[in-house]
């Protein structure tokens, strides 16, 4: 009797009940992670066909004029990305030290009760929206900075140096230097966050070896930390430009958009995502808004750039 | 005659390396304190039971952020909901069968891309594929733009929770003669739920703050509003018009509504971490 029922599902099992909709949802799937790639490519195709006229009519100028006149509806893009490439390197610069000092803490010295807490406070720095950092900057960070640091070092500077081209500009707090000085903050906390990963992955062993030899925290750090995430770490910088070469709001508030080539660091400037963010809603003609866009092409093909790189450098995350 | 042997000046070098680390760490926190902290100052005093009644005023008249409440909570909510069915589906399809095609690695890394893009540009994005075509700045549109911020950031999530997910939960489906989309659904998504709320969570604190893509999506309205085929208000786009303004009521508006979206988005953030801490101890 047990043969008799067991022979027939020898040869060909049942298939699972509902096995059919295995397909439909395989299908479903792939459908939802191509939906992805084609959101990105529509972002690339929508922003090269929007600004195609404003390229085509101003060509290479485009680039090189910081002319911005919608009156006589002549674009010429300079002002906006030479603003977006010096806000971006200058937060870059002043985030780094102080990002690599919070990573090194929370990794070597910090007592491990107070580790977690410290971490968190400092991973929520990311949360805080960038409209935020955009009132903070403008009402309260803004005059403090213009009276502290903009006009003393407007007097100090000697006449005829480098240092007064440097600080020239209508000390008021808003500029291209307060926008870096925003933005190095906003983007500390995803610099320190990856470089804070990336050293608990030294082996343990390779530490307390140069400990056991004698080193100091600061030559364990510089000689075996460092060199042993060097190639990462260089990613977490670049993740950390991408950031900041994209960043709207705060920067609107703060950066004092002038749409004129920046004079010096105190001067009023602009960025490609400010500009857009100030006049896309209100474009008066046509070639207004291609010429936008076609910034909005130049930012994207940059943030690409640099977010690739990134990518290549911290390798592929860890997958299965 | 040197002031410090080699032994002192190294002692001295770690010292100041010490020092400049901590000093680090403490900036940081400063920084996140004090932001918190003039929020408070500022929009503390303007908080009453209007803000929550009333829809936003003509200057120097009396009125509240009520519109500009529901329609961010209706924008996000509405976003989520788009976002986690496709963010959940391309992440399983990313886990359970894209493997390491080229094709599968393709979007993973443009779905990193995707993650750090900045966030005007997917706004320029909607602009051209739902205001334009469509005759006009609408909810629709808004939600869209917020929608394609916070999938990312799902997909991300999801996929890395089901990797965790042990085989043998896959094969014990199997073995019970289950279709794989039934495992799928009623095996490793359950075991994977919690990770996957959490991204979600996460994806819903940033696009609650995000201002940039609104700009020219849902634009704004002055008055409360479900209506999604229509511009609609929101907390962020009414700070950034309040905060500019001229008028000292729309910029304490401004910043009741700035301490309002910065708290929740904290506390959610908190939430997530006291989650994920839970599920690491059960």
């Amino acid at each position: 009797m047990n043969a008799a029922t067991a022979s027939p599902s020898v040869g060909k099992r049942d298939r699972p009940v509902g096995a059919a909709f295995d397909p439909v949802f395989r299908v479903l799937c792939f459908t939802a992670a191509t939906l992805l790639l084609s959101a990105l490519g529509g972002i690339v195709a929508s922003l090269l066909i929007g600004g195609w006229p404003a390229l085509q009519k101003f060509g290479l100028n485009f680039f090189l004029s910081s002319e911005w006149n919608p009156v006589t509806d002549i674009y010429g893009g300079a002002g906006p990305i030479v603003g977006t490439l010096i806000t971006a390197v200058l937060s870059l610069l002043m985030a780094l030290p102080v990002a690599f000092g919070c990573a090194v803490f929370l990794v070597e010295f910090c007592p491990p009760i107070m580790r977690r807490p410290i971490g968190i406070a400092i991973e929520l720095l990311a949360g805080v929206p960038s409209i935020v950092y955009g009132m903070w900057g403008l009402f309260v960070f803004a005059p403090l900075f213009s009276t502290y640091v903009e006009l003393p070092l407007i007097t100090w500077a000697p006449p005829g140096s480098i240092w007064e081209k440097l600080f020239q500009g209508i000390p008021n707090g808003a500029g291209i230097l307060s926008a870096s000085v925003i933005l190095s903050v906003m983007i500390l906390p995803y610099i320190a966050a990856t470089l804070r990963e990336l050293f608990l992955t030294v082996p343990a062993k390779v530490r307390e070896s140069a400990y056991g030899v004698g080193c100091t925290t600061m030559e364990v750090v510089w000689s075996v930390t460092l060199p042993y995430v060097r190639r990462s770490a260089i990613g977490a910088v670049m993740l950390g430009l991408g950031r900041a070469l994209g960043e709207t709001m705060a920067v609107t508030f703060i950066i004092g958009n002038s749409h004129a080539f920046p004079k010096g660091l105190f001067d009023g400037g602009s960025t490609i995502a400010s500009t857009i963010a100030n006049e896309f809603a209100e474009a008066t003609s046509d070639m207004h808004s291609a010429a936008l866009i076609a910034l909005g092409f130049v930012l994207f093909v940059i943030t690409f750039a640099v977010l690739a790189i990134a990518r290549a450098l911290l390798g592929a995350p860890k997958h299965g | 005659m040197a002031l410090l042997d080699r032994r002192g000046r190294r002692k001295a070098a770690n010292a100041l390396f010490v020092t400049f680390c901590t000093g680090a760490a403490l900036f940081a926190i400063a920084a996140l304190a004090t932001i918190l902290f003039s929020l408070l100052i500022k929009g503390i005093g303007g908080l009453n039971l209007d803000i929550f009644t009333m829809s936003t005023p003509a200057p120097e008249s009396r009125g509240g952020l009520a519109n500009a409440i529901v329609g961010s909570v209706l924008l996000c909510g509405v976003a989520m909901i788009g976002a986690v069915s496709v963010g959940v589906l391309a992440g399983t399809w990313l886990a359970e069968f894209g493997g390491t095609s080229p094709y599968a690695n393709t979007i993973r890394f443009l779905n990193d891309v995707l993650l750090s893009a900045p966030s005007i540009l997917i706004g320029l994005f909607v602009y051209y594929i739902a205001v334009k075509p469509l005759g006009g700045f609408s909810g629709w549109a808004g939600a869209l733009a917020l929608a394609l911020i916070a999938t990312p950031v799902v997909t991300r999530t999801t996929e890395d929770v089901l990797k965790l997910q042990a085989r043998q939960l896959r094969e014990s489906g199997a073995a019970l003669g289950a279709p794989m989309w039934v495992t799928i659904q009623r095996v490793l998504w359950r075991a994977a739920g919690g990770g996957i709320i959490t991204g979600a969570l996460l994806a819903f604190a940033r696009i609650s703050g995000e201002t940039a893509p609104l700009l020219f999506t849902s634009l704004g309205n002055q008055f409360m509003s479900f209506d999604m085929t229509k511009p609609i208000s929101n907390l962020p786009a009414i700070i950034f018009q309040f905060g500019l303004s001229a008028y000292d009521d729309w910029q304490r508006l401004a910043w009741v509504g700035a301490m309002l979206i910065a708290f929740a988005v904290l506390a959610i953030n908190i939430l997530v971490r006291v989650l994920s801490q839970e599920q690491k101890r059960s």
